[in-house]
């Protein structure tokens, strides 16, 4: 393959990946990195690299339009920003201290790992809040519009301790894996805050920009960002993310999901094997 | 204007901007030098402007990688003049507290790279 043909085919890729990651709510990063080491053979660091300025680029786009409809509470984000951007250092210095088999073992796990979570339904927290005086001196509560309903929704925010202790997990793997990891906040969020689950998404998506640009920096710096790498993944994702927020909705995704589900445990059992070999 | 929408629009002409200068980046790289596309390493703000000064694609691409990477940090900063403005303290010590995370995580990457 020539260089310009291998580049055409990352950019091709990464569109695909942007496509199918929006359509089922997944990261692009999830599919992007075992492509790019599976199939054209880039070392696992450089592909980490270029997946983390995808998470950016698709996070950020998707944030502006979040923020705009008022569904992200900012000052959740903000707070929790504090564990997820702490969590996203340790994770990128590990990642660039380990032995890369360990990378491709922890990726398998996390592909398996989601390819379980698609397969059980999401739901929501239940049961009575109970009062923070934390999240009450932070004026961390909040209401949104929910369109479903025609109607505004206020909602109170518990247990902000163990959100963050969540989120500096969450940042953890996102640094060291190169991926948004909403698949980790969100359940963070809605369950052990008890935000909604609208607010929830549209809250990770805001985060997942500021956690990622935290790892980016240690990735740059280290030479793992190479330009014509992540140039065309990071288009290339977040076109594909663009069209498949356009579609969302109007495609029996079940179909989808069902054979994604198979999809990642094979790559999933792929990356185990590259990593255990 | 209010809040939301001037962080809104922060983040999406950070997208826009930064997709630009990677795309005229890679037509340069892919125009001038279709033999070596992958592969230049450039690891410091001095290289970028090197491959910029050297006529080379893959500089302007990374600039406009760095801006991508920039872009939520400066949402950030953005964050706590409106938390200085609201005379709300508590959430400029928060957001302060992420900045400087974030500015960290550029020096121990030097430190240790």
């Amino acid at each position: 393959m020539s260089p310009l043909t291998q580049i055409l085919a990352i950019f091709a890729i990464a569109i695909l990946a942007g496509f199918l990651g929006s359509l089922l709510g997944l990261g692009g990063g999830i599919i992007v990195v075992p492509a790019l080491t599976l199939l054209f053979g880039i070392d696992i660091r450089m592909a980490i690299g270029a997946s983390i300025i995808s998470v950016i680029a698709t996070s950020s786009g998707a944030a502006a339009a979040y923020v705009k409809e008022h569904l992200a509470n900012l000052r959740v984000a903000m707070f929790l920003e504090i564990g997820t951007t702490l969590g996203a250092i340790s994770g990128a210095y590990l990642a660039g201290v380990i032995h890369t088999r360990f990378l491709f073992i922890l990726f398998g796990g996390l592909l398996a790992w989601s390819a379980i979570a698609m397969l059980k339904k999401r739901h929501e927290g239940e049961g009575i809040a109970s009062p923070s005086a934390l999240a009450d001196r932070l004026k961390l509560h909040g209401s949104f519009y929910d369109e479903a309903i025609d109607q505004h929704v206020d909602y109170r925010v518990t247990r902000p301790g163990t959100g963050l202790g969540l989120m500096y997990l969450a940042g953890a793997a996102s640094g060291l894996l190169g991926i948004g990891s909403g698949a980790l906040k969100v359940p963070a969020m809605d369950l052990a805050m008890r935000l909604p689950m609208k607010v929830s998404t549209a809250t990770s998506n805001f985060m997942i920009g500021v956690t990622a640009a935290a790892s980016a920096g240690l990735y740059f710096v280290r030479g793992e960002i190479d330009p014509l790498l992540a140039g065309p993944v990071a288009t290339g994702v977040l076109l594909g993310a663009t069209a498949g927020s356009r579609f969302l909705g109007r495609v029996e995704s079940r179909v989808i999901r069902t054979v994604f589900v198979v999809v990642l445990i094979v790559v999933s059992v792929e990356m185990l094997v590259k990593g255990l070999r | 204007m209010n809040t939301d929408l001037l962080i809104s629009r922060l983040l999406r002409s950070g997208v826009i901007i930064s997709a630009i200068l990677v795309v005229i980046g890679m037509g340069i790289a892919i125009v001038h030098h279709p033999a070596s596309l992958i592969g230049m390493k450039i690891h410091s703000p001095r290289e970028v402007v090197r491959a910029i000064r050297d006529g080379h694609g893959q500089g302007i691409a990374m600039l406009g990688l760095l801006l991508l990477i920039a872009t939520p940090v400066m949402r950030v900063a953005v964050s706590i003049a409106i938390f200085l403005r609201e005379r709300d303290f508590t959430f400029v010590a928060i957001t302060t507290a992420v900045l400087l995370l974030l500015l960290l995580s550029f020096v121990l990457g030097a430190a240790s790279g």
